[in-house]
């Protein structure tokens, strides 16, 4: 039982993908003792910017590995995958919002501070709820997923493929941004949510609470690998390759293509929104700038420099591209737009199946 | 003698040498002489005011006007709106440039130029009262009537239209009969109609609503719905049926003018905005439409056209008006050259596989947003409007129409002209189309696809360039300008399908008149959600946009 359940997350031939297990188990591990046992004057101890950070990239990783799911193994290029994430951190924002209770600016025991400000005298129907965790779990599978439900229904639907989908999804994302930059939406307008106090009565500002923050991540992209991993490596993954490589000839054969494709887009968003459920917490911070395109071709360009198609590669890729991010916007801020772009433009050219391509070429040598 | 014919020589110099020429061959001097005489007794008229009783300076206002000197109405004035001051200690007359600031702002009543400032306890103002008041206005009014420009004299009498007094309406009475332009003459007539609405004369006061049919003008229109009206004792207050009923049907047609009107407005509105949509698409058509890639750094290109205009306006700073038709050219040029260059170096080597194009082309406009950041800094620049396209096309009291808006719905119709006649009728536009078309035919041809495809590539980043000197008098000018325009102009180019010059077209303008039809009720933002959400159950219904590419090349992109 206990070797068929090891074979199952670390089979044999998926190298890379195991090494990733390893390597995220054991950070799952070290951060919490670098953080609470080693002492902070130590110069291994885990600062809470690190912290937080960490916490970020996996949460990246997360929304990288959503989007090389239906990219890499479907061929669908969602250019509006951020809009899943932000509705996903709304969701979170919302019950976060709501524990704020009384202790916002204004002190309103119900109404979060920007709706005193615009002189709103009660919840909006759609905020009802969010005071309950449960609820506002379910709304971030919810929200995301259905979205994502309804528009590829009608999407797939009629056969929007290639680029004509990519720009709808683009599309999508900047009218949803639009809409949250309105007050009248109740989404808190330009500024979003900030301010956030607890968690399920844990305090966000104490480092205990972001240590589990960052393991829960953690815990979820291993999650998330393992079951994108069973999907591509079922039956199904396989009708999945054939629509990414043929799809007209995978119609004729008999498979629904369209449910194929619609299911693995809900799947791939609801990834998405928990990634940002778990990112808001830890950031401190949504609004709409969250749903910004660029956001989502920047998700695009880290599953290409990871190497799409592989699963590991997607999450090695938004890790590897956020950290540099993190490192020349913090060394060299001049040069990072610089050294991102000429990144991509290499990456495209050289390296068609990204770092992971490199990687497997590395080793069949 | 000799040091003032220098000094006139001199201010002439930048007029060009035939103006010298001319200056040479009259005698200078006596023309001097003149003019100076005619200032003098200006000046002196002028420092009369200081001292004079109210009854006086009326007095001297009708002798300041009789001098003819130009500049008589600006003083007069100033004199009017209580801007007239003089000076302390030189006890000299100045024009205060705007009323009520500290420091005041001079102007020199007789040059009329600009002298400096001073602190307003220095200055005194000359008074005025009521009745001086009453008789400036009047003077002032009958200067702009019998002002040689047409419309200045249309300005005077839409002045004393908004003050319709006994002495106004027998200058007015005066003046229709040797008025000559017909828009000065026609606004003579409402006025003087509204005049007569005030008459005993019910006979009369039907013609006039007779005359005032015609207007468009609110205020015409609210002083016929006066007529309409009660007063508290529940009687009307016009008592002449005919002529309630007259005022009522006019009141009518003016209304359903002005909605015409209105709605032409909006029209135009959309026009406008979809120009400009059609303009930062058209370059993408090409490039995304017929050759398939898809140029994420379109809108960068658009940038470098932008800033392109801002440094042909930089280096030609004393001929503004003239650099913006010069950077027509540059920019084509630059941005054309970038994708040249980005053409041959990035984008040959991904072809057919238009995913893979977006992230390079991404990729290279994170360079060119930088690269502007780190030559140009991370500011805004602004770049100058030209006079002769800022302004307003007044049509009638109804309609305006402001010359910018005017100016990009013409150039960017003539740009689209001029791309379809490279396409359709010359040699380079017959290799791109049969390139786009079926590839390995048209190398089989002895066409050089290679050479073809940077043709192509510069064309369409050349029309991005065009289009970012455009976007130049529409708003700032900096890092993150291509940045906003890339969504809109790939929906555009969407909506109007793929590969179809004239779908980007129609397509654009459509969506600008849609937008700006919904903007009155929704706002701005709004109206923008609705036209994206429209547009993505649109591709729902026609996948492929409003003029899908039919045959065998639509099979294989």
């Amino acid at each position: 039982m206990a070797s068929r359940l090891r074979s199952w997350i670390l089979p044999p031939g998926d190298h890379g993908g195991s090494g990733f297990l390893v390597v995220l188990a054991l950070a799952a591990i070290a951060v919490p003792v670098l953080n609470q046992i080693v002492p902070p004057s130590s110069p291994v101890h885990l600062s809470a910017y690190t912290l937080t950070l960490i916490g970020k990239y996996l949460c990246y990783a997360m929304l990288a590995l959503a989007v090389d799911l239906i990219w890499g193994y479907c061929g669908i290029l969602s250019l509006g995958h951020a809009a899943f994430f932000s509705l996903g951190g709304y969701a979170m924002g919302m019950y976060l919002m709501r524990q704020i209770g009384p202790r916002g600016v204004y002190g309103d025991p119900i109404l979060p501070d920007f709706m005193v400000f615009l002189n709103w005298k009660s919840l909006p129907w759609f905020w009802y709820g969010f005071n309950h965790f449960s609820y506002a779990v379910l709304m971030m599978v919810v929200a995301p997923g259905t979205l994502a439900l309804v528009f590829g229904w009608f999407a797939f639907r009629s056969r929007v493929t290639g680029v004509y989908f990519s720009i709808i999804t683009q599309a999508l994302t900047y009218a949803l941004m639009l809409s949250f930059f309105r007050n009248d939406m109740g989404f808190g307008g330009n500024n979003g949510f900030t301010d956030f106090k607890d968690i399920l009565g844990f305090d966000l500002h104490s480092d205990r609470t972001r240590v589990v923050l960052v393991v829960l991540s953690g815990a979820a992209l291993a999650a998330s690998y393992l079951a994108c991993r069973a999907i591509v490596a079922s039956r199904a993954g396989r009708v999945m390759r054939a629509i990414r490589d043929a799809e007209m000839r995978t119609r004729f054969i008999g498979y629904p293509v369209e449910s194929f494709k619609l299911w693995a887009f809900v799947f791939s968003a609801v990834i998405a929104g928990i990634a940002g459920a778990l990112y808001v917490p830890q950031i401190g911070i949504i609004n709409p700038s969250e749903f910004s395109p660029i956001n989502s071709i920047e998700v695009v360009i880290w599953v290409a420099v990871g190497g799409r198609g592989t699963l590991f590669g997607a999450v090695v890729g938004a890790v590897l591209v956020n950290y540099a991010k993190t490192y020349f916007t913090g060394a060299l801020p001049e040069v990072w737009l610089y050294a991102l772009g000429a990144l991509f433009v290499l990456v495209t050219i050289f390296l068609p199946r990204g770092m992971a391509g490199l990687l497997s070429l590395v080793r069949n040598k | 003698m000799f040091g003032a014919k220098l000094q006139v020589i001199r201010q002439f110099t930048l007029r060009g040498q035939w103006i010298l020429l001319l200056l040479a061959l009259l005698d200078v001097d006596v023309l001097h002489a003149q003019a100076q005489s005619k200032d003098e007794r200006f000046q002196s008229l002028l420092a009369e005011l200081r001292e004079a009783s109210y009854a006086d300076k009326a007095n001297i206002a009708e002798r300041l006007s009789q001098t003819g000197h130009s500049s008589v109405r600006a003083v007069l004035t100033a004199f009017l709106d209580d801007r007239l001051y003089f000076r302390n200690d030189d006890q000299k007359v100045f024009i205060a440039k705007a009323a009520d600031t500290d420091p005041i702002e001079l102007i020199d009543p007789v040059s009329l130029k600009s002298s400096g400032a001073a602190p307003a306890d220095l200055l005194n103002k000359i008074g005025t009262n009521n009745g001086l008041r009453k008789v400036l206005r009047t003077t002032v009014a009958r200067f702009g009537l019998s002002n040689p420009d047409a419309s200045v004299r249309f300005g005077a009498v839409k002045e004393m239209l908004s003050s319709l007094d006994e002495p106004n309406v027998a200058m007015l009475r005066e003046r229709i009969d040797v008025e000559k332009d017909s828009r000065v003459k026609r606004e003579i007539a409402t006025g003087l109609a509204l005049a007569a609405l005030d008459g005993a004369d019910a006979r009369a006061r039907l013609d006039a609503i007779g005359t005032l049919n015609h207007s468009v003008s609110q205020d015409v229109r609210n002083r016929l719905g006066l007529l309409l009206d009660k007063s508290p004792d529940g009687a009307y207050v016009e008592s002449d049926e005919n002529v309630r009923k007259a005022a009522e049907r006019a009141v009518k047609t003016i209304d359903r003018w002005r909605t015409f009107y209105s709605g032409f407005e909006t029209l135009f509105f959309g026009l406008s905005l979809g120009s400009v949509l059609v303009l930062i698409a058209i370059g993408l058509a090409i490039t995304f439409g017929v050759m398939g890639v898809i140029n994420m750094a379109h809108g960068e290109l658009m940038m470098l056209g932008a800033y392109t205009t801002y440094v042909v306006q930089v280096a030609m700073p004393r001929h503004i008006e003239t650099s913006i038709l010069l950077a027509i050219p540059a920019a084509f040029v630059v941005a054309g050259l970038a994708g040249v260059i980005l053409e041959r170096t990035i984008i040959r080597f991904l072809y057919g596989r238009p995913l893979e194009t977006l992230l390079a082309t991404f990729g290279v406009s994170l360079i060119l947003q930088q690269g502007v950041r780190s030559i140009f800094s991370a500011l805004n620049r602004s770049v100058e409007t030209p006079a002769w396209m800022s302004g307003t096309l007044q049509v009638n009291d109804a309609l305006a129409i402001t010359y910018n808006r005017l100016y990009i719905v013409i150039f960017t119709l003539i740009v689209f002209a001029i791309i379809m006649v490279v396409l359709k009728r010359t040699r380079i536009g017959l290799s791109i189309r049969a390139v786009s078309q079926n590839r390995a035919m048209a190398k089989a041809m002895g066409i050089r696809t290679e050479w073809v495809d940077a043709m192509t590539f510069g064309l369409g980043s050349g029309i991005a360039g065009v289009a970012g000197v455009a976007l130049s008098q529409l708003t700032n000018v900096g890092p993150n300008l291509g940045q906003s325009y890339i969504i809109d102009s790939f929906m555009v180019v969407v909506f109007g399908g793929v590969g179809n010059l004239w779908g980007s077209l129609i397509g654009g303008m459509s969506m600008g008149i849609v937008n700006k039809l919904l903007e009155p009720y929704s706002g701005a933002v709004l109206a923008k959600i609705f036209v994206l959400v429209a547009l993505i159950l649109f591709i729902q219904t026609r996948p492929r946009g409003l003029f899908p590419q039919a045959g065998r090349a639509a099979e294989d992109k």
